[in-house]
């Protein structure tokens, strides 16, 4: 209990720094908001006016407090590109993007944890060399090229799906859910691999340990060593990784979004940065940023469950 | 380094192939400054999507432009941008990561706070926040990856640094009166340049996956002078109509990927 | 005295390089109910060798074994996986020289404690388990076993891990109780009550004890017999007090010349 609100605090703290960080990026830039907002030729009244509305002349540290606590309760500012509030510009797509991302994270899970036990189990056989090798290669392939081929492959060949058919998860939730399969895979792929590579290590290595010695001097077979005492040892770092790559395929959903044609927060992402709409980016930086920072959390505390080597000093 | 050693190095299964993938890529970028079989940006209405052939060997774009000209120059962006990238991410980080950790302390403390939380955060999306502040073009790219790489250049170099310090050498240094620079940078640096080199290598690797995926959403290298990543994403409609159009430059990124990466693991699997 | 395990002409073979090692050659033990036979020897002897091979440790490919090793009517070396994992843990158990590692980091000390019972009798209830394995952690010396049983073994000193290892390899009441320099990673102290806990099992279970060190006067202080290694072959053998009182070979004289004398009496 010590450990989770140790734990929950310094999470709080990060989560504070890295929304200043955020606030003050797109706050101490050239160019007044206002102006920004209300285009070139707006009277200098009614831009002054405007700044004192939208509370531009207090200091930035009362503005990043306000514009914290705003988005806390849901308000996450008026977009200058569509005068409209940004979140009803984001929170449609917000569930689009997230179930890409947990899609993905899903089959890196599902599928690299057995691969990665088959080939530590069956070390240097047939198997392992093959599937270390195909590792490497899919480990170079980038997320929105294996897009582009899975769309030509299943999508154009084989007709698994029709490539920019998207169907809104309001209209049909199976239908979503089968279209975002095959770009939830393209996004899997090369963290699938590395995970593979590097549960397979974890194992082998722990595999050669004196406590995995001492369980095959008790009886246990090559299973029982391997799945009542070395797996949950070598899973302890994997976990970390799979941690950080559940944030990192959150992004990465935003280029295979792309691919795919899905209307997630990438589309809204990418024109807010060209068009300097800031509001909406701050936005979108900061959900992704509070996914980031709560699944680091997650993993602190899955951690502590799995590994009692943890001290609450810590 | 001596002979023995350099042939160990390159009998390593990883490093030959590395190496040959790699010199492969190098030869065409380089000759590509000299020679290039038609203008990267020449358009011919009459030569629009064509396939391999003798006279296009990578066939033409849908502007009729020479796909195998223009993924000579697309390498040579992306290469060069990679370069960029570690020159920034590798320097940066390793200031940072051997004084945070060469002197610990406080400065050790919050710097390696604020890089775990960068760390942390994917760093397409860190170049994301970079190119919406400074804009869109490839001088910003290069900052923004650069940026983006710091963190993890910073822990393994403190990792390291952290490692040595309190070896004997170094100790026997320090009674010597060896001043801090030169600690850090002719006695420490000089023992962790293993380590270095293979993670840049794989810094190099990663920088390459990066820059694509960045140009292929359009925040990287503006046409008509694209990156191989840019050239993707203006391919891609294409896929079914021309697919040596999309393939081309995508096996290239893969290759080009590929043999930093075996590079990389080699040097990794012989120290 | 019945003799329960017997080893005759033991080879031991590594193919790992080029060319193939001899770790252990014609290598000999006869060991009777109830009895402690000692192996000294230095590192690289062979004594660990010898014991890892009875307690069937030894299975990498790369191992070549020949020889016999007989054990209720089976050879250990040559029988079926299943018969022999069926005496491991149960039958025949052993000890280690690495007490902090080898107990797994992340189970709890009860949990590995009570695997032999889990592996070798499931018709035991669990809660007979814990009851058997608490009384087995006081035995061994752990006053206070209710609260080890749900520790991990980085809560513990390494005299403490060494007596949970030493729990877990006589639950299930083992026939055998190999034990590869059990002492040589603890305090001198600690020493002393691991050999004394030893004897105890000895005298109260009859359990027949391989004693194995590269200390000469804990051999002496434990052991009726002991068998003298080195270079993987055995230079001497016999009752320990002429061995030592008497040595004939050479080896046999060093190791002995070795050991620190303190005579406080003259």
């Amino acid at each position: 209990m010590k450990y989770t609100l140790k734990k929950l605090s310094s999470t709080i703290v990060t989560l504070i720094v890295v929304s200043l960080c955020v606030f003050l990026a797109f706050n101490v830039l050239p160019g007044d908001p206002a102006i920004r907002m209300l285009g070139l030729e707006a009277s200098p009244e009614l831009v002054a006016q405007t700044r004192e509305k939208m509370g531009l002349n207090d200091p930035v540290l009362v503005r990043y407090f306000r514009w914290f606590v705003a988005f806390w309760q849901g308000d996450f500012g008026t977009s200058y590109t569509y005068s409209v509030p940004v979140a009803s510009l984001i929170l449609s797509k917000i569930p689009i993007t997230l179930t890409l991302g947990l899609l993905a994270f899903l089959f890196t899970v599902v599928i690299s944890i057995p691969v990665g036990i088959a080939t530590a189990k069956y070390e240097n056989g047939i198997l392992d060399r093959t599937i270390t090798v195909v590792n490497q290669v899919i480990m170079a392939i980038p997320p929105f090229f294996s897009g582009i081929l899975i769309t030509f492959i299943f999508g154009m060949i084989f007709k698994f799906f029709t490539p920019g058919g998207f169907v809104s998860y309001t209209d049909d939730v199976r239908g979503f859910l089968r279209y975002l399969l095959f770009p939830s895979v393209a996004i899997a792929f090369p963290k699938i691999a590395m995970t593979v590579k590097m549960l397979r290590g974890n194992l082998i290595d722990e595999s050669g340990k004196d406590y995995a010695r001492t369980a095959y001097s008790r009886g246990n077979n090559t299973n029982g060593v391997l799945y009542r005492h070395v797996l949950k040892n070598a899973m302890i770092p994997v976990i970390t990784f799979l941690g950080m790559a559940l944030a990192d395929m959150v992004a990465g959903s935003i280029v295979i979004e792309q691919v795919f044609n899905i209307p997630g927060i990438s589309r809204i992402l990418l024109s807010s940065i060209s068009n300097r709409d800031y509001p909406v980016v701050e936005a979108i930086i900061m959900g992704i940023a509070i996914i980031v920072i709560g699944t680091n959390f997650l993993v602190d505390i899955i951690y502590r469950i799995i590994d009692p080597r943890i001290d609450i000093d810590d | 380094m001596n002979n023995s050693k350099l042939k160990k190095l390159l009998k390593n299964p990883y490093v030959f192939i590395g190496g040959i993938i790699m010199g492969l890529i190098l030869l065409m970028i380089i000759v590509g400054f000299f020679w290039m079989p038609y203008e990267p940006t020449k358009m011919s209405a009459s030569e629009k999507l064509q396939g391999i052939s003798l006279r296009h060997i990578m066939g033409t774009d849908n502007m009729g432009r020479d796909v195998f000209s223009r993924v000579m120059y697309g390498s040579r962006v992306t290469l060069m941008i990679a370069i960029g990238t570690i020159i920034i991410g590798a320097g940066v980080g390793t200031i940072i990561g051997s004084i945070t950790g060469y002197y610990g302390g406080m400065i050790d403390e919050v710097t390696m706070r604020v890089i775990d939380a960068l760390f942390a955060f994917p760093s397409i999306l860190l170049a994301l926040v970079i190119v919406s502040v400074f804009g869109v073009g490839w001088p910003q790219l290069v900052i923004s990856l650069g940026i983006a790489f710091v963190p993890s250049f910073a822990r393994i170099v403190r990792g390291e640094v952290l490692r040595c310090k309190n070896m004997d050498y170094i100790e026997n240094a320090r009674l010597q009166g060896v001043s801090d620079f030169r600690m850090i940078f002719l006695h420490i640096l000089p023992n962790i340049k293993g380590v270095l080199a293979s993670s840049i290598l794989i810094g190099f690797n990663n920088a390459v996956l990066a820059e694509a995926g960045l140009s292929y959403l359009g925040v990287g290298s503006q046409p008509p002078y694209a990156s191989l990543g840019r050239m993707l994403s203006d391919a891609q409609q294409y896929m079914f109509t021309r697919p040596s159009y999309v393939l081309c430059p995508g096996i290239v990124i893969v290759l080009m990927v590929l043999g930093f990466a075996f590079l990389g693991e080699g040097i990794k699997r012989w120290k | 005295m019945e003799i329960i395990l017997d080893v005759t002409d033991l080879h031991i073979e590594f193919h790992d390089s080029d060319s193939p090692e001899t770790a252990v050659e014609d290598f000999d033990l006869m060991l009777a109910d109830g009895e402690i036979v000692g192996i000294v020897g230095e590192s690289g002897s062979g004594k660990s060798m010898s014991a890892l091979a009875i307690a069937g440790l030894l299975n990498r490919h790369a191992i070549k074994k020949t020889g016999r090793i007989m054990f209720e009517g089976h050879d250990l070396l040559t029988c079926d996986r299943k018969t022999l994992r069926s005496f491991q843990g149960d039958e025949i158990s052993i000890i280690f020289q690495e007490p902090m590692t080898s107990l797994n980091p992340v189970k709890r000390i009860g949990w590995q404690v009570e695997e032999p019972l889990r592996i070798h009798h499931p018709e035991i209830k669990k809660q007979e388990r814990k009851e058997r394995a608490i009384a087995m952690l006081r035995d061994v010396g752990l006053e206070n076993a209710e609260e080890v049983y749900f520790m991990y073994p980085h809560e513990l000193s390494g005299g403490m891990r060494q007596r949970v290892m030493i729990a877990a390899a006589m639950i299930g009441n083992p026939q055998i109780l190999i034990a590869d320099e059990p002492t040589t990673a603890l305090d001198v102290t600690v020493q002393a009550q691991i050999v004394e806990l030893l004897k105890k099992i000895n005298r109260e279970k009859r359990t027949s004890i391989i004693f194995i060190s590269h200390d000469l006067s804990l051999v002496s202080q434990l052991c009726e017999r002991v068998i003298v290694m080195q270079k993987g072959n055995i230079v001497e053998s016999g009752d320990t007090k002429t061995v030592f009182s008497r040595p004939r070979h050479t080896y046999t004289k060093k190791l002995i010349a070795a050991i620190p004398k303190i005579d406080l009496d003259n």
